[in-house]
């Protein structure tokens, strides 16, 4: 893989990852090395089934999910080794949006945002809570939608909402990166280019990976891009460079359109 | 314009007649059948309502079951057979609260397991022997818990008994409805649970059983309401009492086996179709609130 931008002081490092989900089966990702920068935002894009979820969640281990998954290769948050730490310890400062928003049905709008510390017994005060609660709404741009009805249900909600109170719950934790797999596919247009001009106006504060199926979408927001296929990193730099001047023949074939 | 379009509408007069006379001869066979399905339920119904209604006062409630002697003199004075059925009303309240002790969460637990295993052979033969138990008869059942715990434990008939042999009828049921509701939870929503850095157990317990509750209890009201009526696998181990009894080691009464005990005495049939009433009154009441709460609480 070419890479020719190197990042200076990236927040994660990537180290010859490999992933395959049995033992002996074919990779999902195979040997990929990335950096990633803070305060920016990186796409992962690709065809479907070319190991972008993957590389995605195991930036914060959730495919560990999967017991007979083999995973060679490491991950540094800073300088630290995230197989090293625990998982709260790293989710907590790793959070994860998914690509249909997925609110806690039983929890209210304020129980949702607060989950990740009433589910994980983090002893806050009140005020504190309600501090969280309305600074993530308010993140997320919510809040005044809300602020009213935090009691009811989170699934009342319409689908941009709740994937933004998905976010908004991600964001209670005051993670340093967040990882969002297709997070507008099941959204309307408006609903997407609401939570887009949110990913933009949150990366002054976190550091955002997203895992893209639609190229546009990567081309408006996104700062770094990395394309994939068939699970190896094909290539990775500004984004701008690489939809203006892609470097691998593979890469231009899938931003022309030629497959995807 | 094709000729087959314009010719379409003209073959169908008498065809649309027949036609409906089709559908009137089905819709009349579909009101006889569901009759037929209704009339059974009704006819109970009206029965017990009519033959036990009289028995059914304040005392039926708050007395313990008559003997026979004061039965046969209420009946020679042409009065109502006094006294009620509050022994075997606790009895089966009881009997359904320890098996449902023991049921519950053993049967949650290997639901949720099955679940987490779906594919897995040891899985698949915990499922088809939950299935086997399901079809065991309940009397077969009732001599187990006397083999258990009658002779081996409690030292005689004893609540603890009876509600062994339940708890074994109810397990399948909750079982399989866990493992159904688990099935039923996106899992996505495990996800968030775990990218949230929740141990797994606990996501089990504050995410998914909550997000399943209508599905659980559900299921739970529908396994209680299936042992309530159970009379055999009580009487070999709870044997029945003529006073209330909340001792797990003692013999306890239980609704059904007081309709068993009034059945077989002469003086007492008038009571037969109150207690029957009243177990169907509230098997009913069960089935109406679990279907209120899967509609209402329904999450998923
Ligand atoms: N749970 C799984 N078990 C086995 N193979 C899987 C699983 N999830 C994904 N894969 C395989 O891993 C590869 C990468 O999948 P994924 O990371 O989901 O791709 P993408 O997100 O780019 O569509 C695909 O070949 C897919 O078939
Ligand atoms: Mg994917």
């Amino acid at each position: 893989m070419e890479n020719i931008d190197r990042i200076k002081d990236p927040i994660l490092s990537i180290k010859d990852l490999s992933i395959a989900y049995n033992k002996g089966a074919k990779y999902a990702v195979k040997d990929v090395n990335v950096e990633v920068k803070k305060n920016a935002i990186t796409a992962i894009m690709g065809p479907s089934g070319c190991g972008k979820s993957t590389l995605l969640r195991a930036i914060n281990r959730m495919h560990e999910l999967y017991p007979s998954i083999e995973t060679k290769g490491n991950i540094f948050l800073h300088d630290e080794d995230i197989m090293k730490m625990s998982t709260i310890q790293l989710r907590r400062k790793i959070g994860m949006v998914f690509q249909r928003p997925n609110p806690f049905p039983t929890m209210s709008i304020y129980d949702n945002v607060i989950a990740g510390y009433k589910l994980n017994g983090i002893r806050i005060s009140k005020s504190e809570r309600d501090n969280i609660v309305e600074q993530s709404l308010r993140n997320v741009a919510l809040w005044d939608e809300v602020k009213d009805s935090l009691f009811k249900k989170g699934t009342f909600l319409s689908g941009g909402q709740q994937q933004r109170l998905c976010i908004a719950r991600a964001l209670a934790f005051q993670p340093e990166v967040i990882l969002l797999d297709e997070p507008t596919s099941a959204l309307d247009p408006i609903a997407t280019s609401r939570v887009e001009d949110l990913l933009v106006e949150l990366k002054k504060k976190y550091t955002i990976v997203l895992v893209t199926h639609n190229m546009s979408q990567a081309a408006r927001i996104s700062d770094y891009s990395m394309f994939m296929y068939l699970g190896d990193l094909v290539e990775y730099g500004k984004t701008k460079m690489m939809f203006t001047n892609p470097r691998d023949s593979k890469t231009e074939e899938y931003l022309t359109g030629k497959f995807g | 314009m094709n000729a087959q379009a314009i010719q379409a509408p003209t073959i169908s007069t008498s065809n649309i007649d027949s036609r409906k006379l089709k559908n009137k001869a089905f819709r009349i066979l579909v009101i006889v059948l569901s009759a037929l399905t209704i009339s059974p339920i009704a006819l109970i119904l009206g029965k017990l309502i009519v033959k036990g209604i009289r028995q059914i006062n304040l005392d039926f409630f708050y007395q313990n079951a008559p003997n026979t002697l004061e039965a046969m003199t209420a009946i020679s004075n042409g009065e109502i057979i006094p006294g009620g059925i509050a022994n075997g009303i606790t009895g089966t309240i009881f009997l359904v609260i320890l098996a449902s002790l023991m049921a519950i969460p053993i049967g949650i637990i290997i639901g949720i397991f099955l679940y987490e295993n779906q594919e897995k052979r040891y899985a698949n033969l915990i499922r088809n022997l939950s299935d086997i138990l399901q079809g065991v008869p309940s009397i077969v059942l009732g001599l187990i818990a006397y083999l258990w715990v009658v002779k081996n434990i409690t030292n005689g008939f004893s609540a603890l008994a009876g509600s062994v042999a339940l708890a074994i009828m109810m397990l399948p049921l909750i079982i399989r409805a866990t493992e159904e509701t688990m099935k039923m939870i996106p899992g996505t929503l495990k996800e968030a649970g775990l990218a949230l850095g929740v141990p797994y157990y606990k996501v089990i317990l504050r995410v998914l059983i909550p997000s399943g509750f209508s599905g659980l209890s559900t299921g739970i009201l529908l396994s209680i309401s299936r042992v309530l009526g159970e009379t055999a696998p009580l009487m070999l181990t709870t044997l029945g009492s003529p006073v209330i009894n909340w001792d797990v080691s003692a013999p306890t009464s239980a609704v059904p086996l007081l309709i068993w005990e009034f059945y077989n005495d002469p003086n007492m049939v008038d009571l037969i179709w109150s207690s029957s009433l009243f177990l169907m009154g509230f098997v009913l009441t069960l089935n109406i609130i679990s279907k209120r709460i899967s509609a209402k609480r329904k999450v998923i």
